[in-house]
């Protein structure tokens, strides 16, 4: 293919109810191949919700959403979801192996033979390669209560990738991790995304960790929502138009994006 | 009873398995370890124990009023159990109702039916204290063909969707998301724990399950964090304790009960002992 990259996810005029409230709606989209795109917006503003649409667990009020070349939830084998989540209980006593493990097979009825030939080998072998490929092999053998957030998020990860998805759906991964956990974090993202040719939805609440690595900004707010690179919609005068109100945008001097003036979209309900 | 302990093994195994009751007790230990083994071990890791225990309970009731009403035993505890599964998934809150004032309640409405039973049926005041400590006398043949048709059907439910089962016990949200259906799962695996628990309750009896339920599958769990390893090393746990108990019991004049409990528990604190040791080292 010489021409742009396959569309992955396209929204063309789409609105989303939920107990009879627009949630949002005129949300145009599209998310190609290898892409790195960041859901953005203020809490309450339905940003786990437009996930929830590319999955095909809520149809679209209005308008028409299409994910890898179909209606939503056709192709959900081809992608990799990792929900909003908390970290695993202290004393869950399963290794992370096995939890990578269970993203490969653990959706499948029975048990593999033991010594189950080629294709246990193949597995085993695919799971070992993406817990390498997020740098998890340390501590893939450690229980995955006893681990780090960061390390569990890293394990996650893995296991979102393990069957090779061509998009991958990540809501809120950053919120439990301390700083640096969320850099480094954030960058294994985008070198997953770049090097595996995978689409990344990313769910955050904070730009910050993320904005050197996104090709493009999906920012919800007021029921409505605009796309585009992240030096033209996080501006003052795009976010201004977006909410109605007065926004401004502020960067300090490492660089760091604030926006300033944003009403939480739950303080209204 | 003429046994006599002695230095020679052999003798020994000879002297327990003169007497077909003994065979029988140990054929139904043999059943019910591997079956409580194995599944013990998922309801440690979904923290399912207050349910299961709730399980165990109401097959007393089930036991005595079949006893009562002159029917074998082992239907009125699997009955029963099965029937406490059955209502145990259709409350609702999922994961919630493990905490769930109603589990409470209906565990003590439980033990109070089955001593109304006991008192209506006069006079077994024998046949309560096996019931509720277990015994190694009087397991039937009729019984121990019971336990094996129960027991070989839930394994092969457990090896259907044990893969499932595990993806949703230690994390249901992404199992979910995942296209597994997890309510469906759980259910299933209520009535296996039910099936688990109604067998069991027939060795060990219905206070004591948990020396076979629980302390295998919480002993392994201390020592492995590999789900195969687990659930094999359960029921090699469950297996030792419950062969050693029976033998131990029929040597001595205390019950089987406390036997097996006894050694399932000594098992539990050494695994835990170590797991302390080994956590200390790793965190130097």
């Amino acid at each position: 293919m010489t021409a742009a990259p396959a569309e992955v996810v396209t929204a063309r005029d789409a609105s989303v109810r939920r107990g009879g409230r627009v949630i949002w709606s005129q949300v145009d989209v599209t998310v190609r191949a290898g892409e790195f795109v960041a859901v953005l917006g203020p809490n309450g503003v339905g940003k786990s919700t437009f996930l929830q649409v590319v999955l095909g667990l809520l149809a679209p009020a209005s308008g028409e959403v299409r994910v890898l070349g179909g209606e939503p939830g056709h192709a959900n084998r081809r992608i990799g979801y990792l929900p909003q989540r908390h970290a695993f209980a202290a004393g869950t006593r399963v290794r992370g192996v096995d939890v990578v493990r269970l993203g490969w097979d653990g959706d499948r009825w029975g048990v593999p033979l033991p010594f189950g030939g080629a294709k246990a080998r193949a597995a085993r072998e695919r799971v070992d390669e993406v817990i390498d490929l997020v740098g998890a092999s340390a501590y893939a053998h450690r229980p995955i209560g006893e681990l780090s957030g960061g390390e569990q998020q890293r394990l996650l990860i893995a296991q979102a990738l393990v069957r090779r998805p061509d998009l991958l759906l990540l809501d809120e991964p950053l919120d439990s991790l301390d700083v640096t956990n969320q850099a480094s974090v954030s960058a294994l993202i985008q070198q997953v995304c770049r090097s595996q040719s995978v689409a990344v939805l990313l769910v955050a609440h904070d730009v910050n960790p993320i904005l050197p690595y996104l090709d493009q900004v999906l920012y919800l707010a007021h029921g409505g929502a605009v796309i585009g690179p992240p030096e033209d919609v996080i501006t003052a005068d795009t976010l201004t138009m977006l909410y109605g109100t007065p926004i401004d945008v502020l960067r300090d001097r490492t660089g760091r994006l604030v926006v300033v003036g944003q009403p939480d979209t739950h303080e209204h309900h | 009873m003429t046994a006599h302990l002695s230095w020679n093994l052999v003798s020994d195994v000879r002297q327990l398995l003169q007497f077909p009751f003994m065979v029988n007790a140990l054929r139904a230990g043999t059943i019910v370890a591997v079956v409580a083994g194995a599944i013990g071990y998922f309801m440690v890791l979904r923290r399912e124990s207050f349910a299961g225990h709730t399980l165990a309970l109401v097959g007393f009731p089930g036991a005595a009023g079949a006893t009562w009403l002159g029917v074998n035993e082992g239907f009125g505890f699997f009955g029963f159990c099965i029937l406490g599964a059955v209502v145990i998934a259709a409350l609702p809150g999922g994961r919630a109702r493990e905490q769930s004032a109603v589990i409470g309640t209906v565990q003590s409405f439980a033990l109070a039916s089955g001593l109304l039973f006991v008192s209506l049926y006069h006079g077994f005041l024998t046949g309560l204290n096996d019931m509720l400590f277990g015994t190694i006398i009087g397991i039937t043949s009729t019984q121990v063909l019971t336990l094996l048709i129960a027991g070989v059907i839930a394994l092969v439910v457990l090896a259907v969707i044990a893969r499932p089962l595990l993806f949703a016990s230690i994390d249901a949200d992404v199992a979910r998301a995942r296209g597994v259906r997890v309510r469906v799962v759980g259910a299933l695996f209520l009535l296996l724990l039910g099936i688990a628990a109604a067998g069991t309750s027939q060795v060990t009896g219905s206070l004591l399950v948990f020396a076979l339920l629980v302390a295998p599958a919480a002993t392994a769990i201390r020592l492995t964090a590999s789900p195969v390893a687990g659930v094999t090393l359960s029921v090699v746990i469950a297996l030792v304790v419950t062969w050693l108990g029976e033998g131990v019991a029929y040597f001595s004049p205390y019950p089987i009960g406390f036997w097996v409990t006894t050694f399932a528990f000594a098992l539990f604190l050494l695994a835990s002992g170590w797991r302390a040791l080994a956590d200390r080292r790793l965190a130097c």
